[in-house]
């Protein structure tokens, strides 16, 4: 029968078997012994042959990060972390100093042959004749805490864009990497950042020149790999004056018992008249129907429009791990600068979601626009937690906000705790919001026009995000939608 | 030949309580049939059992349509087959428009039948023929399902699907519900417009008013879960005069 109760059953079903990245791969690694101490961060600034400048920074953020105390104030739970029980770097073996992706171990393309991320530039380049105005796309691809191939770079250089894995940045463009690293989201910025400040192991790094168009999509793929290690990757992206650059980032992890960490940082930077545009679609390991295992995904992502004119877009398509716990945010201090967040959570089985993020604005005219879907079904809980702040000489500044919640049954939960600052009275703000669930009667009339329940469950979730779905690049919305119909899996078929 | 569609003793509960105590109904291929009642008498009920709307507990008695076990087959699967429901109160599907809703209704039951999908270009043209003929603006099918349409839109909607998916039974329940004479006589013709030898209609309605526009062959009137009697389209007139009163003593 057609009852909304039994699609709940089945998506309340949700299983392991339908993480379709949940494979490991089974290769030999370099840890670093289980714990943390200063030890442990000189160990990694070793292995990535830092110059003293950074090992100093490290170590000032983990002696700093001793006298923090991890936040609680997240609608979110779990058992306390034991931080001495990790592993904060592993890398797989390999010959120091790859030249090719030829060098790369097979296993690891594999990997990513299987996640479908393509490194090969060759097939990518060879063979079908690609349509007019299709544009290709750059890959990082991170594996646990080191970069394996970063493609398309020396076509990238000839526009004079710059991307590479962060550990190699801090040795050939250390000014610049010091001039912008720790500028957004600084040392003592939060519990986890700082954590990351300290161990932070690879990650991408971006810098696209003065008024250059970045000619393809740049995108990094984070891969967690090791058993009972944290993922610990930062990524810094500028966009110096009247430059574009678009960004995308993709995650899976392999399915195990015990939670992993993941807690990344990233900054971008826009200087005057320039655009970044940075879009996620996040699938860690969500756990399995018993809330066992899966990812916790403790994140500090933050723009600074810092020019006149700057604008930061974020989007995000967030349907993994068992706790998220990220608010990109956008710092909007040009003046005229405006940001912008896109965002779709889809929650299931017992994945907890505390997300949303944070508009400041500092400067004249600034704009900011927030569109905000939450799904919650399962057991799940979902919370859309948000700032919008004008400050006192930010005149004119405009804010749009609407969150929107949809729930699928009656065991799961949806929140939304906005807050809103407004020290100048010139500023506008708006926030709607809505939260509704796929009804019963909804259902029925889209079966009795002939659609199967798991395709009127699908039809309307994709109504639901179709607003943020536009906001991805071509390339991944068609990536996210497929995960969307995944993650709903057992009510979508 | 059988019956397009057969109701034999249909005994019907929702929640422990029984609404409809034994109904039958034969329409055949080509009537028009009204069915008419006061509030509370399992009109809709009916409509509802009959598209497999869930919640509705069969207790007794069977639906036959094109001689097959209607009760054992899923609502979508009975909509492939055939049977077409207009809502009451269709309802609103945000972002998903309206072109879009039709041609994933149509594909899969098409599909549910062992058809090839239409093409877009075959989907296309087919959908303009069908909504020029019924006075259907383009502009609607580019909106979301239902959102921010009238209530005579959302009736129009619902006879653009009739014709679209071409059920060989059409369910109509309260069709005139919400509608202004000018919105009832549009939405009217358009059903009249697929009035067809190898098609029936079920029109259920409160008002007699809706059957001068869509003039049945047979009127059913219902009461307290039953039919209580039927006649030709005279019967709506007479009742516009006696009331419902005396059926619902008959049925007491």
């Amino acid at each position: 029968m057609v009852a909304v109760q039994e699609t709940v059953d089945q998506v309340r079903q949700i299983d392991v078997d339908q993480y379709r990245y949940g494979f490991e791969t089974i290769i030999e690694s370099e840890k670093a012994p289980k714990g943390l101490d200063e030890s442990t961060i000189r160990f990694i600034s070793e292995k990535k042959n830092e110059p003293a400048w950074m090992l100093e920074w490290r170590l000032e953020a983990f002696r700093r990060w001793l006298t923090m105390k991890e936040p609680d104030w997240s609608r979110v739970k779990y058992p306390k972390i034991d931080y001495q029980d990790l592993h904060y770097y592993a890398a797989p073996k390999q010959k120091p100093g790859l030249n090719s992706l030829d060098e790369v171990d097979p296993e690891i393309l594999r990997t990513y042959e299987k996640l479908g991320i393509p490194l090969r530039e060759q097939e990518m380049l060879a063979g079908v004749v690609r349509p007019e105005g299709e544009r290709r796309v750059a890959v990082d691809a991170v594996f646990d805490s080191v970069s394996v191939a970063t493609t398309f770079q020396a076509e990238l250089k000839k526009s004079g864009v710059i991307f590479m894995p962060i550990s190699e940045a801090i040795r050939e463009y250390p000014d610049l990497v010091r001039k912008y690293l720790g500028t957004v989201v600084p040392t003592s910025d939060n519990y986890f950042a700082t954590l990351n400040s300290a161990v932070f192991s690879d990650g991408s790094f971006v810098y696209i020149p003065p008024g250059v168009r970045c000619p393809m999509e740049l995108s990094t793929y984070f891969r967690i790999n090791e058993r009972d290690t944290g993922q610990f990757e930062r990524t810094l992206i500028i966009a110096d004056k009247g430059s574009y650059v678009s960004y995308l980032e993709g995650c899976t992890a392999p399915m195990r018992d015990e939670n992993q960490l993941h807690a990344a940082v990233v900054e971008l930077i826009a200087l005057d008249d320039a655009e970044i545009k940075y879009s996620t679609v996040q699938n860690w390991y969500p756990g399995n129907s018993e809330g066992q295992g899966g990812i916790y995904n403790f994140v500090t992502k933050r723009g600074d429009c810092r020019g006149r004119n700057s604008k930061i877009s974020w989007t995000q398509v967030e349907t993994g791990s068992a706790i998220t716990w990220k608010y990109p945010s956008c710092i909007l201090r040009g003046d005229n600068s405006s940001g912008e967040f896109y965002s779709i959570a889809i929650s299931n089985g017992y994945q907890q979601v505390d997300s949303g993020t944070k508009m400041i604005h500092l400067g004249k005219n600034t704009t900011s626009r927030i569109i905000a879907k939450g799904i919650a079904a399962g057991r799940s809980d979902s919370t859309y937690r948000g700032l919008v702040s004008t400050h006192r000489k930010a005149e004119g500044a405009r804010n749009f906000t609407a969150c929107d919640s949809l729930l699928i049954g009656d065991t799961c939960g949806a929140h939304t705790i906005p807050y809103i600052e407004a020290k100048n009275s010139t500023s506008v703000i708006e926030h709607e919001a809505t939260t509704s669930k796929i009804s019963e009667d909804m259902l029925f009339y889209c079966v009795q026009r002939g659609l199967s329940e798991e395709e009127a469950v699908a039809l309307v979730v994709n109504g639901f995000v179709r607003d943020v779905l536009q906001q991805l690049p071509m390339e991944f919305a068609v990536e996210a939608q497929k995960l969307i119909s995944i993650s709903l899996e057992g009510s979508v078929g | 030949m059988s019956p397009l569609l057969e109701v034999r003793d249909l005994k019907v509960r929702v929640e422990e309580r029984e609404i409809l105590h034994g109904l039958s109904l034969t329409v055949n291929a080509g009537e028009v049939h009204a069915i008419m009642g006061p509030n509370g008498s399992g009109k809709s009920t009916l409509s509802h059992v009959i598209a497999g709307k869930p919640d509705y507990e069969v207790t007794a008695g069977e639906i036959l349509f094109k001689g097959e076990d209607l009760l054992a087959m899923e609502p979508d699967e009975r909509a492939a087959k055939g049977v077409f429901l207009a809502f009451q109160y269709p309802v609103e599907i945000p972002g998903v428009a309206t072109m879009t809703f039709l041609r994933t209704a149509l594909n899969a039951q098409r599909k549910a039948r062992g058809e090839e999908e239409m093409s877009t270009p075959d989907f296309l043209k087919k959908v303009r023929e069908v909504s020029a003929r019924l006075n259907i603006p383009q502009d609607m099918l580019k909106r979301g399902v239902n959102v921010g349409f009238s209530g005579g839109e959302k009736k129009r909607n619902e006879v653009l699907q009739m014709a679209l998916f071409e059920p060989s039974l059409c369910v109509l329940d309260e069709m005139d519900s919400g509608l202004d004479i000018d919105a009832l006589r549009i939405a009217a013709d358009g059903v009249n417009q697929l009035r067809d030898q190898g098609r029936a209609m079920v029109v259920i309605t409160h008002y007699q008013r809706l059957l001068n526009y869509i003039v049945p062959d047979f009127v059913h009137v219902m009461s307290r879960g039953r039919i209580v009697t039927s006649g030709g389209k005279e019967l709506a007139l007479e009742l516009e005069e006696t009331g419902y009163a005396q059926y619902e003593e008959a049925a007491a």
